[in-house]
């Protein structure tokens, strides 16, 4: 018990000081899982939005494709993006392994079938009827999918909460390709991992605290993003 | 002559295989307010669908203003000459302001000349005072009201309406009708709306059409579809309740003798003697009296009978009397108590001999 309380103390005292190391950390986190999300969106809402628009023959197969990767293992998306950034690997020569541009890459690949199942299932989620609306409003195709897409806007909003929530919060994948280097590729997940494998519980709850303020932040704006009201 | 704004030739549309919409020939002229009416499944939907190029047609031709209504840069142009309303608002998530003008946005109207027409437009239908409210936010007449205004704002020549007044409760759909009205005759808009409810077209209506099994079963001016249906199942779904398979036993001066079994009718018309014939009554055109009494109309067939049921509809009556045939009458609650009609009631009927609409048996 007393070591808990010793932690949380630490905790605080790391996280009022503002120390360097925590928020060097902290501030790498976020700056990967952020743009990880952020290209995962690209990729991600093209995806969803052209398959749910579409109908082609195969297509339940790719939907639970992607369905299937929201849930994969980070873990397995690890080994494969290091197997392909290995030195001899298929993209070897651009000596990625253990740079915080792996981890981002790792991450996107991480986020992009869960932003792409969360946009695929909200747009088809949209009336068909409203689709013949956009048209009969005299909408070109173009106009079309950007006014379906602009309707979704809030779950997709949730996609991207989604997205990055999973990939902050992931420590398999960034401990293997970005190899936790102090000062250049640890991220608060891989900084738990392994101060708590030191036994420095202290720094290892602070980074938890932190973690898990961000976790709550988004959580709260996902389920504020919920609740609300479905139009007419 | 009526200038002819679309015209539907030859069309056929199918549905996973199956024909559903087969139109031989559809004239819908300049200004003119045509309805669809007929039951569930008989099409309507998917006509307008179909004339507003949102499916795709197996056969046939839809010339708007005499030119063809193809597929490419030609159907777009024709899309944005007309309007829809469907029975859902379908409003974006958005403001009633940003919804009245979503055509507009399309078509990239600036946004200085926009501001007029959209406010013009939510005045029409009564919205103008929620124009800053989010459409969530809004009751669902005022949402049908935002979802006209945005088809109107556009001055489409062609507006197409798709059951708009089936999700309403009566007091919204009665005002919202009424407003409607009101904008075709100030925009002299030339509509199509398909509706099940026969009292909507009838209210708004130039010219019914009513549609069964995909085809255009008759078309025609509103008393024209209501008295004088082309066939027994139109007769039904125009609120005909009487239909009596008889043969015309003589033919002068335009009025037949009727034989419908156990009784004759006289009818006017003038179809051959030995014809057999089909006879339709409205029930409001029954009048019901006491049993024995002798009506002092000039109705020409008086009967004696029996009352077999009462139904109520609404805050009308339905009699079921058997007056050698079955006969089927409206009256009122007041006629009720003043007639003390029940179950077995002795009364007399009279209709007149033109209440009595003949066609010529079909046989299919």
């Amino acid at each position: 018990m007393e070591l808990i309380l010793e932690g949380i103390k630490k905790a605080f005292w790391l996280l009022v000081t503002f120390d360097p190391e925590v928020l060097g950390i902290t501030w790498l986190s976020l700056r990967v899982s952020g743009l990880a999300t952020f290209f995962s969106l690209f990729i991600g809402i093209t995806l969803g939005t052209a398959v749910a628009l579409t109908r082609f023959p195969g297509r339940r197969f790719v939907v639970s494709v992607i369905n299937t990767g929201m849930g994969v293992p980070p873990v397995v998306v690890g080994l494969f993006v290091t197997i392909f950034l290995w030195r001899n690997g298929p993209l070897g020569f651009l000596e990625l392994l253990y740079t915080p541009t792996a981890i981002i890459l790792a991450q996107a690949v991480i986020a992009t079938p869960i932003v792409a199942g969360i946009s695929l299932a909200s747009i088809q989620k949209i009336p068909e009827a409203l689709r013949l609306q956009i048209l009969a409003l005299g909408a070109t195709r173009i106009q079309m999918v950007w006014l379906l897409v602009k309707e979704a806007r809030l779950p997709l909003l949730a996609a991207v909460m989604a997205g990055f929530g999973g990939v902050i919060s992931e420590v398999g994948a960034s401990i293997m390709v970005g190899g936790n280097i102090k000062g250049y590729s640890r991220v608060l997940t891989t900084a738990t991992v392994m101060e708590t494998g030191r036994g420095n519980f202290d720094v290892a709850i602070a980074l938890s605290v932190i973690l898990l303020l961000f976790t709550f932040i988004i959580n709260a704006i996902f389920t504020s993003i919920q609740q609300r009201e479905r139009p007419r | 002559m009526k200038e002819t704004i679309l015209s539907v030739r030859g069309l056929k549309v199918s549905r996973g295989g199956v024909p559903v919409l087969d139109i031989q020939e559809l004239d819908v002229y300049a200004g003119e307010f045509l309805s669809l009416i007929g039951p569930n499944g008989a099409g309507k939907s998917t006509l307008l669908l179909s004339l507003a190029g949102l499916i795709k047609r197996d056969k046939g031709e839809i010339l708007f203003h005499g030119r063809p209504v193809e597929n490419g840069a030609r159907l777009l142009e024709y899309r944005r000459s007309l309007a829809m309303v469907f029975q859902e608002p379908l409003l974006f998530d958005s403001t009633v302001y940003d919804n009245v003008a979503a055509g507009l946005k399309l078509r990239g109207t600036e946004r200085k000349k926009m501001r007029p027409i959209v406010e013009e437009n939510m005045e029409l239908f009564a919205v103008a005072h929620l124009s800053s409210r989010s459409a969530r936010k809004i009751s669902g007449g005022e949402a049908q009201r935002t979802s006209l205004a945005r088809a109107f704002a556009t001055n489409p020549e062609l507006i197409l309406l798709d059951e708009p007044f089936a999700s309403l409760d009566p007091p919204a759909k009665e005002s919202i009708i009424g407003d409607l009205g009101h904008a075709m005759h100030i925009k002299k808009t030339t509509a199509i709306m398909a509706t099940h409810d026969r009292r909507d077209a009838l209210r708004l209506s130039d010219r019914i059409a009513v549609m069964e099994g995909g085809r255009i079963a008759q078309i025609g001016a509103p008393v024209e579809v209501m008295y004088q249906p082309v066939s027994e199942s139109v007769a039904q779904f125009v609120g005909i309740e009487t239909t009596l398979e008889g043969k015309v036993r003589s033919s002068a001066g335009g009025i037949m003798q009727v034989d419908v079994g156990s009784r004759d009718i006289l009818c006017t018309g003038d179809f051959a003697p030995g014809e057999q014939v089909m006879c339709f009554i409205r029930p409001e055109h029954v009048t019901v009296y006491p049993g024995g009494a002798r009506p002092d109309s000039s109705a020409r067939n008086v009967f004696t009978g029996t009352v077999l049921k009462i139904q109520t509809i609404g805050l009308l009556y339905r009699l079921s009397i058997d007056c050698g045939f079955m006969l089927s009458a409206h009256v009122t609650q007041q006629a009720m108590e003043d007639l003390r009609l029940a179950v077995g009631s002795p009364v007399t009927v009279a209709f007149k001999a033109t209440s009595v609409h003949v066609i010529r048996k079909s046989w299919d």
